[in-house]
Formats: C-alpha cells, structure tokens, sequence
C-alpha cells in the first residue's frame, strides 16, 4: 500500500482535474469571507455576469475594520464603513450568509469558522488572508489566496494550485509550566527562518502538539504562514473530535458517526515520507519575545539582545542594524529590561477563551503599571466575549487597568482606530511584528499572552515562569 | 489579465531582504474597494517622511531623499531587484496592485512569500527568481551603472544583461501559458465544469455532511 501524509490523503481526495505538468484543479469545501479582500472579487464576478457556484459553501463576516469600541453609533471613518457596507450589500445581492457587526457571532474569521463548526476536518478551507492556516489544527487543508483566487472560488467552487512540499514537525517532549503553544511556534520560527517553511506544509506532531488543546494547536498553524508556509496540520483525536461535537454547523445526528469514523482516517500513515522534518524539543522552550521587525527575530525572555557586530553575513547584519534603530534597542541589552506602553492581547493567533484565561489567571488581583498607558484586550469573538463575561474575566481584567472591548482584528493591525503611535513599544499577542504593522512608526515585540499580561503589570517584559 | 511576453526596462535595486507587505502597501490604504489606485502609495512609510492617509495628497507630501525609488536615476523605473522572501506576510493582492499600479512590470529576487508569488501572475506581474549570486551581480551593475536596464524574455525564460549575459529562469509551464496568452483563470476553469459537478456529486455521496448549507 501507498503510505501517505496527512497532507497527502487531504490533497488526493481534492483533486478534480490533474495535468500533465502537476497543474490541478482542487475544490474548495468551505470560503470564508471578510471586508478587506472580497470586493473586488465580487465586482469581478458582477462584471464577467458571473454567480458563486455554491452559495451556501460560503460564510463572511467583517474583522479587520470594525470598532472594538461602542458600536451602537456605526462606524465613524467613512472609508472603513464603505468597506464594511461593500461587504454587506455583496452578501445581500448573492444570499452569503453573514454575521454582521451587531450579531454576537461576529469576530475574527479565523476565530469563528471553528467555533461555528464551519471549519471541519477533511475540508478544503480557503479565506483572502494569509492566518487561514489556522483551520489547519482540524486537519482540514485551509490556506490563504489573493483576491483573484477569492473570485476564482467563488465563481469556480475549485482553486488551480500546485502541491507543495510535505514537512514534519517533531515537538518532542512537553511545554514546560508558563511556556504555551505561541513560545513553540516562535521558537520553531527563530529556528527554521520566516522562509524556513516556503514552498512546504507543515504538519506538527509529537506529543507536545498530542498534549495542546485546540486552542494551542490554532495559535500554532497559525504562525505556519510566519514561517512561511502557506498551510500548517494537525491529525485528527479525540481533542478534535470533542471540540467539535454540538457546533452549530458540525455535521448533525444523522451524520456524525459516519463523519468521525471518516475523520479518524485524517492522520499520515506510519512510516509516510516526509521531504523534510525537524525535531524541536518542547522541553526545552523558554518563553519568547522577539526584538526585531521579522518574526523570526526572536530569543528567549530571559537572553539578552542580539548584537550585529557578532553576525558575519552581511545582509543578515544590516538587517540586524535595521532592525535595531527602528525597534529603538541597544544590542546586549536584557530583554526584561525592555519597558512597553502599550499592551495587546487579541488577533487570530491568540484571541480564544483559553488565551483570555491564561492572561487572567497571570492578571487577578493585580494592577497595571504605571508606565503602561493601554492595556487592550480583544476578544476574539462575540461569543468568546460572552463566555469570559460569564466567567469574570472582563472583571479581572477591568479591575487591573485594563480595557475590555468587542471583537475583532484591532491592533493586530491597526486599520481600525486601536493602533501605536510613532516610536510606542507593545507586547503584542499578535503574530506580526513587521514595521509599521500596528501603526506607522510603532514597535512591536511578540509574545504569549501570559508573557503580555505580566509586561502590562511589571511594566517590562518578565519571564513568566520565574514571576507569580 | 495583461499579457506578459517580453519586457525591457529600468532597473532600480531594492536592497532589502523579507520586504513584507505590509512595507509593499500599508494597511490604512487597504480600506479601498477598487483596484486600481495603489501607486502613489507604494513602499508609503519608506518613500515618504510624513505618515499618509488614504485622503492625502501625495504630491504635497514630503518625501524621502534616501528611498531608492526617490533617487532622479531610477524614475521610470519598471524593474526591482530585491533580497530574499519579497512579498512575505499577508494574501493581500493589494501588494501587486501596487507595485504594478507604479509602473513596475516584474521583480527579481531570489525567493518570495508563496501567496505574493501567486497574486503577482493574476495580475500581469512577473515575479522572476534568480540564485543569491547571480542577484548578487545585477545590484553591483545596477549600482555601478547608471541608466542600467534589463530585458526580461518570458518565452524564453531568460533574464538578459547589457553586456549580453543571458541568466535563465525556471518557471510554471501552466502559468506561463496563461501570462503569454493574458488568459483569464476562471474562463479556463469553467471549462472543466462537468468534471467539477461529477466531483460534487460524488462527494455529496460519500460525505453528505459537506454539504450541509450555512445558512
Ligand atoms: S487578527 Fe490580525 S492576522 Fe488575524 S486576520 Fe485579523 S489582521 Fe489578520
């Protein structure tokens, strides 16, 4: 028998038409759709007098622009809510089902597919955004795509795409107490490089990834795309199959069974081929942070700045140099010696309810420091909101300082009116610490969100597993 | 889409390794619902010394002497040569869109983000990618030379120099059939339309549940 890869079995059972020369048809189970990359897909449609092939394969919801603050007044900047009506009135004109902005199920698309159980194991998921590897810890095949391929799948219900390469990552061993799954993909990063991952999809195995709830497992596939890859998987267990039972658009009672048996089968075969693996010992993660403008700038909390005059390529040494003056950062300098005015703890990567836990958890009974000025934290979605409400975790977090807002992507990327000012330092539980990524001027670091909940008490980046 | 077949023009170097983006087009000029209309914002936080809004005026902005694409001798310019992992970051296309939207027909860099790679041949816009040294050599020319161009020959797959150098690229043979052709995806697509009701229906079989409507 032909052994396979997880990702092997998701592509073969995808294929609609293959060519000669490896060029393929593939279809698409599930679209999700969001403001900033649909329209002009949708004019496209409109004017090649094209219809979606298969509506209801389709979920769209508004994110990257909406206000976290009161929305009962609508939206104030009139370019953002052109943007946002565009969406609607497009949902509207083709019967896309849509969470508006007032519906509780709003949120970040890549929070709500899985919570709404629109993301399922055996999929193809697509979405116009590059965090669409998320979907991959359901070991559905999910990636990002341009907006032409936005409108590709919609009018085609296929996408034309080539296989990539199969990697294995190995997390050996299990993540140490205070280090979480968002210290092992930044970890992972820092090892194999933002391009590590091009040209590949990853899967993560081992039992450290056995050991993560889903939770973990999407702020890991997640950040495949910081790596460079364009898809991250996970295999199907008992985790997955729990997380998913009695949501609202997970298969019902008449089907179920047969889906789980057919979901079993989601796991790459003893002894597959890999074109590439790494091993990563999760033991031996410390928490990180990165320093510079790349993910893949990072070390651990308790090491010291890189210093350039170390590093002998020279590319590799100008872009240190670069990094450091626009991150305002002196090389060798300890990282928890590194104060930030502004904290986020939201986006994609780590906006779940478990994610609000921890950061409470490090928070209760505590107050912001003095030198932090905003402490932002948004979940991921309306229903998330709602289940840390019922907990009394806005209550934690109202009590130390902090501000407890609606859902969406924030300053994740500032396109909304949560952003940095020129020169302002985060801790950001976000996944991109690019330049001018959550305002012009501003300086990201990236980090879990126990490791930002504790720089928004202490004021700077502490370690952690040293600190309660 | 706009056909690309051969193409000769400026060059201007862009010494940059992992240009994401987020540098390409920042985020507060994604808000638009056209296409069109990226240009005068492209590299924004780098071309510029001031912070642009979408309503701004651009040609009243202070710009940066030191950004490359400021510099008199690469106006015009149709051609980046760029470091490794151009394009990384997000699926935008709004990416493209801006860099063709300057006048820019093609980069060559030795690697880029996947997604930026794809959007890029939607859109008439040829990524090329050539090894470390060989890029390498085309920074040290184009610096060395002022008025410095190239002819990019995608028939032939080959990257041509003033001196008559010739460096040969490795590219798709579907995607190049398209750009050469200027052939629409979708349009290609639908013909396989049978085959892709088959499919479904096959599907629909086997794994009812898929096809639960969200609704
Ligand atoms: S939270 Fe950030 S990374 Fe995620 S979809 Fe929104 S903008 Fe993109």
């Amino acid at each position: 028998m032909l052994l396979k890869t997880l990702y092997d079995k998701l592509w073969d059972d995808h294929v609609v038409h293959a060519e000669d020369d490896g060029t393929t048809l593939l279809y698409i189970d599930r679209q999700l759709l969001h403001e900033v990359t649909s329209a002009q897909a949708f004019e496209g449609l409109r004017m090649a007098q094209r219809k979606p092939w298969r509506v209801d394969a389709n979920l769209a919801v508004a994110d990257h622009n909406v206000p976290t603050t009161d929305r009962s007044q609508g939206i104030d900047d009139p370019v953002s809510r052109l943007q946002i009506e565009t969406l609607d009135s497009n949902c509207v004109d083709t019967g896309i089902v849509e969470f508006r902005m007032n519906d509780p199920r709003q949120g970040i698309v890549h929070v709500i597919g899985p919570e709404q159980g629109a993301t399922l194991p055996g999929m193809t998921v697509v979405c116009g955004d590059s965090h669409t590897s998320t979907h991959g810890a359901f070991a559905c095949l999910a990636f990002g795509i341009g907006t032409s391929e936005v409108e590709h799948a919609l009018a085609t219900q296929t996408l034309v795409a080539r296989k990539s390469r199969n990697m294995l990552v190995i997390a050996k061993g299990q993540l140490g107490r205070g280090v979480t799954a968002k210290d092992l993909a930044l970890a992972l990063i820092g090892q194999i490089g933002t391009a590590g991952g091009t040209g590949y999809t990853i899967e993560y195995a081992g039992s450290a990834i056995e050991a993560l709830s889903m939770e973990g497992r999407m702020t890991l596939c997640n950040m495949s795309i910081e790596a460079g890859a364009r898809a991250g998987l996970v295999a199907v267990d008992d985790t997955t199959v729990r997380y998913l039972r009695g949501r609202p658009f997970s298969p019902g009672p008449a089907n179920w069974n047969q889906a789980v048996d057919y979901w079993r089968t989601l796991r790459s075969d003893p002894g597959a081929k890999f074109d590439r693996v790494v091993e990563i010992d999760a033991s031996q993660v410390r928490p990180q942070v990165t320093w510079g403008t790349s993910p893949e700038m990072v070390v651990p909390v308790d090491a010291r700045v890189p210093d350039p005059d170390r590093e002998r390529d020279p590319v590799r040494r100008d872009g240190m140099e670069r990094a450091l003056k626009y991150m305002g950062l002196e090389p060798n300098m300890p990282i928890e010696s590194i104060r930030v005015d502004k904290v986020f703890i939201g986006s994609c990567t780590n906006s779940r309810i478990e994610d609000l836990r921890a950061a409470a958890a490090v928070v209760r009974g505590r107050r912001k420091a003095q030198n932090v000025k905003l402490v932002l934290i948004v979940p991921g979605s309306g229903l998330v909101k709602r289940q840390a409400e019922q907990e009394g975790l806005d209550r934690i977090f109202r009590d130390a300082g902090f501000e407890w807002r609606e859902a969406g992507c924030s300053m994740c990327l500032g396109m909304n009116a949560d952003h940095l000012a020129p020169g302002e330092r985060s801790a950001s539980t976000s996944n991109r610490n690019f330049e001018g990524r959550q305002g012009a001027g501003g300086r990201t670091h990236l980090v879990s969100p126990e490791m930002a909940a504790a720089a928004a008490i202490e004021g700077h980046f502490v370690d952690v597993r040293r600190w309660r | 889409m706009e056909k690309f077949v051969m193409h000769q023009g400026l060059v201007a170097p862009l010494d940059r390794a992992n240009v994401d983006t987020d540098a390409i087009i920042p985020k507060q000029f994604l808000k638009s619902i056209r296409r069109s209309g990226f240009g005068p914002n492209l590299f924004d936080s780098w071309r510029y010394l001031d912070i642009g809004e979408p309503d701004s005026d651009n040609s009243q902005r202070p710009l940066n002497p030191d950004f490359i694409l400021n510099q008199p001798r690469y106006k015009g310019a149709s051609i980046l040569v760029a470091r490794k992992n151009f394009g990384c970051g997000s699926s935008r296309e709004h990416a493209p869109w801006a860099l063709a939207d300057y006048g820019f027909r093609a980069v060559i860099a030795p690697s880029y983000g996947e997604i930026f790679y794809n959007n890029s041949l939607k859109n008439g816009f040829l990524p090329v990618v050539l090894s470390e040294s060989q890029i390498d050599r085309l920074f040290h020319d184009v610096l060395a030379f002022p008025g410095y161009r190239l002819t990019i020959d995608l028939q032939a797959q080959t990257v041509v120099v003033g001196d008559g150098t010739v460096f040969e690229f490795e590219f798709d043979p579907h995607r190049k059939y398209c750009l050469l052709n200027g052939l629409d995806d979708i349009g290609l697509t639908l013909r396989h339309a049978q085959r892709i009701r088959d499919y479904e229906e096959q599907r629909r079989r086997q794994q009812p549940w898929l096809f639960d409507a969200i609704a």
